[in-house]
């Protein structure tokens, strides 16, 4: 009863905003065009063809053709599902990292606390960057790689987040009360204090999948992002640069994808936070 | 104030030795060895002579007695020489590409604050309003544009196009003959691009920030009876609340600086300036361990130490952490 009151609360504070749902709706609906790609592409958007090289924007490409004859849209539909899988699964490392070490340092405290919170403080002083770069570099450029290296680096701003709701919410009396119902530890922590403990980690979420879909392009800019021929926005993108005095359409739509996408997700991302924030009316 | 100061000076030092090692072992440990690299543009090189080359770096060492060799040099900042054909040592490489890095980051944070600060306040006061959602809107893009995309179009419109500015490099060709005043306007146009760049990247994060705990101080009691005393809305904003407001947001300069550093190795290689970013990325593709350390333990140097200027700002605005 209680829970349905706050959520509708939250729900209406969220609709008031009405730049994050423009974001929500654009995030959904690139959401459903990156799950039916495969069913929608108008072209095999790796299938060269070398009669149509660099063409313009036109009927039969809407947005024009790459260096190999390849369709442009056909592979911006192919590298959105790339894209935002390379968002969701990096930031859903980071994301169960961060949940579990945050919960483990702000309910058990003590060492354990202090080890996890020093390892995320170096972390947090190791420029992120620069140390995806130089592990990718080492490692090779590959799919799994990216997200496992993007995952494994950013799941500080997380731990930290939880430990501090862990620390609060651990204090509570419904806490007390499991616990003297003979509750373990485990139970106090999946059951009782993560379910309240989470919605900071949406946040985080949503934003985090725009920082790696950027960091992605990113990399791929400096030759180390997923490698062609699969498409991702980032290495389209850094491939239509050697083109980019004849080819405008090759450098124009993925930076827009890019950049409607992301802001879309920062929009939702912010709107949410407010939404969820009661010390902002 | 000088307890406090010398506690969280203390506290760093742990720190600051966990990045060390973490780094040395991340990067010794990944696969990929500088070796691997010489050996592949090299069709002559034998296994021996592979062995003889690992042997000449010391990598065939234990890792722990490497990371002991590393730490013991570093203490007398010494970094050691570079892997490179030119085998430099690494101090010598960084010194002459630290100060433009740090010139343009500097200048880029200061114009952050500058600007990041009255906009999150302006904001605040008006929460929702159309002033409110269009500077979001403005800042968000800020933060949603690739950045090599925003200066790939920046130097094609200003550079190419217009040509009002410089491309890439920090000088011009006939830079020696040029005249102080010269010189320093040379520099400046080159710095121009790279300096928005990187201010950019960083305004929307600063001013919603901003904006946020704006909003938080705003609905606090005394600032009611700010209003209640009939004090003129200016002295209660920028006087009352803008200090409260301000006090967190002195953290920031700490946090922003990875964030920085990682936009110079985009912008340093896009406009060619000869600094620490573009010096990280050749340090990244050839795989040269004592330059990479040098570099991670100059940077997150940098980040320690902006975090140390972050607290003395805080104890110096905040008398309850002093005492505490």
């Amino acid at each position: 009863m209680l829970k349905n009151i706050t959520e509708n609360i939250v729900w209406r504070r969220f609709r008031k905003n009405q730049l994050a749902v423009y974001g929500g709706t654009v995030v959904i609906a690139l959401f459903i065009v990156a799950m039916a790609a495969p069913f929608i592409v108008p072209y095999d958007p790796s299938a060269i063809d070398v009669a149509s090289i660099l063409r313009p924007p036109s009927f039969m490409h809407p947005l024009g053709t790459d260096d190999l004859g390849r369709d442009v849209l056909s592979r911006m539909m192919w590298g959105a599902r790339i894209s935002l899988a390379v968002g969701f699964v990096a930031v859903g490392i980071a994301t169960i990292l961060g949940v579990i070490l945050g919960a483990l340092a702000g309910y058990y405290r003590s060492w354990l606390e202090s080890l996890i919170m020093r390892f995320a403080d170096i972390m947090l002083a190791i420029p992120s960057f620069f140390l995806i770069l130089t592990v990718i570099a080492f490692i090779g450029p590959s799919m799994w790689n990216i997200m496992v290296v993007i995952g494994v680096t950013s799941w500080m701003g997380v731990a930290r987040l939880v430990r501090a709701e862990f620390l609060s919410l651990a204090e509570r009396e419904f806490v007390l009360a499991a616990k003297s119902i003979g509750a373990n530890n485990a139970r106090i922590m999946l059951r009782h204090i993560l379910p309240n403990a989470l919605s900071p980690v949406y946040v985080y979420f949503i934003l985090g999948i725009a920082g790696a879909i950027l960091l992605e392009s990113a990399l791929s800019f400096l030759g180390l992002g997923v490698q062609p021929p699969v498409p991702s926005w980032g290495n389209i993108l850094a491939s239509g640069r050697e083109n980019m005095e004849i080819a405008w359409w090759l450098v124009t739509f993925p930076g827009v994808a890019i950049f409607v996408t992301c802001l879309s997700y920062y929009l939702l991302g912010e709107g949410i936070r407010e939404a969820l924030d009661p010390k902002i009316k | 104030m000088l307890r406090y100061l010398s506690k969280k000076a203390l506290e760093l030092v742990p720190t600051f030795f966990g990045i060390t090692l973490i780094s040395f072992f991340l990067i010794h440990l990944t696969p990929g060895r500088p070796t691997d690299i010489m050996s592949e543009l090299n069709p002559k090189m034998t296994p021996e002579a592979r062995l003889r080359l690992e042997k000449y770096y010391g990598l065939d060492k234990p890792i722990i007695v490497q990371y002991g060799k590393w730490l013991s040099r570093l203490i007398t900042c010494d970094f050691g020489e570079s892997f490179s054909q030119d085998k430099r040592l690494v101090w010598d490489k960084i010194k002459e590409r630290l100060p433009i890095t740090v010139l343009i980051n500097v200048i880029a944070l200061i114009l952050i604050f500058l600007i990041a600060i009255p906009i999150g306040v302006q904001c605040a006061r008006r929460p929702n309003s159309l002033y409110d959602n269009i500077t979001t809107i403005m800042v968000f893009m800020g933060l949603a544009i690739p950045t090599f995309w925003l200066a790939l179009i920046l130097q094609l419109v200003f550079g190419v196009y217009l040509g009002w500015l410089p491309i890439s490099g920090i000088k011009s060709l006939g830079y020696e003959g040029l005249s102080i005043a010269g010189k320093l306007f040379d520099s400046a146009g080159h710095l121009i691009l790279p300096i928005l760049i990187a201010t950019f990247g960083g305004l929307a994060g600063l001013s919603r920030y901003m904006r946020s705990n704006m909003l938080e101080v705003l609905h606090q009691e005394y600032i009611m009876t700010a209003r209640a005393k009939g004090l003129s809305e200016t002295v209660v904003i920028y006087k009352h609340a803008l200090r409260n407001a301000l006090l967190p947001v002195i953290t920031i300069l700490g946090l922003s600086i990875p964030g920085l550093i990682g936009g110079s190795v985009i912008f340093e290689t896009i406009f060619a300036i000869p600094g620490m970013g573009q010096l990280s990325y050749m340090a990244v593709m050839t795989r040269d361990y004592p330059l990479i350390m040098a570099l991670l333990v100059i940077d997150a140097f940098l980040v320690l130490l902006g975090n140390f200027l972050a607290d003395i700002g805080y104890a110096l605005a905040d008398p309850r952490i002093r005492v505490r």
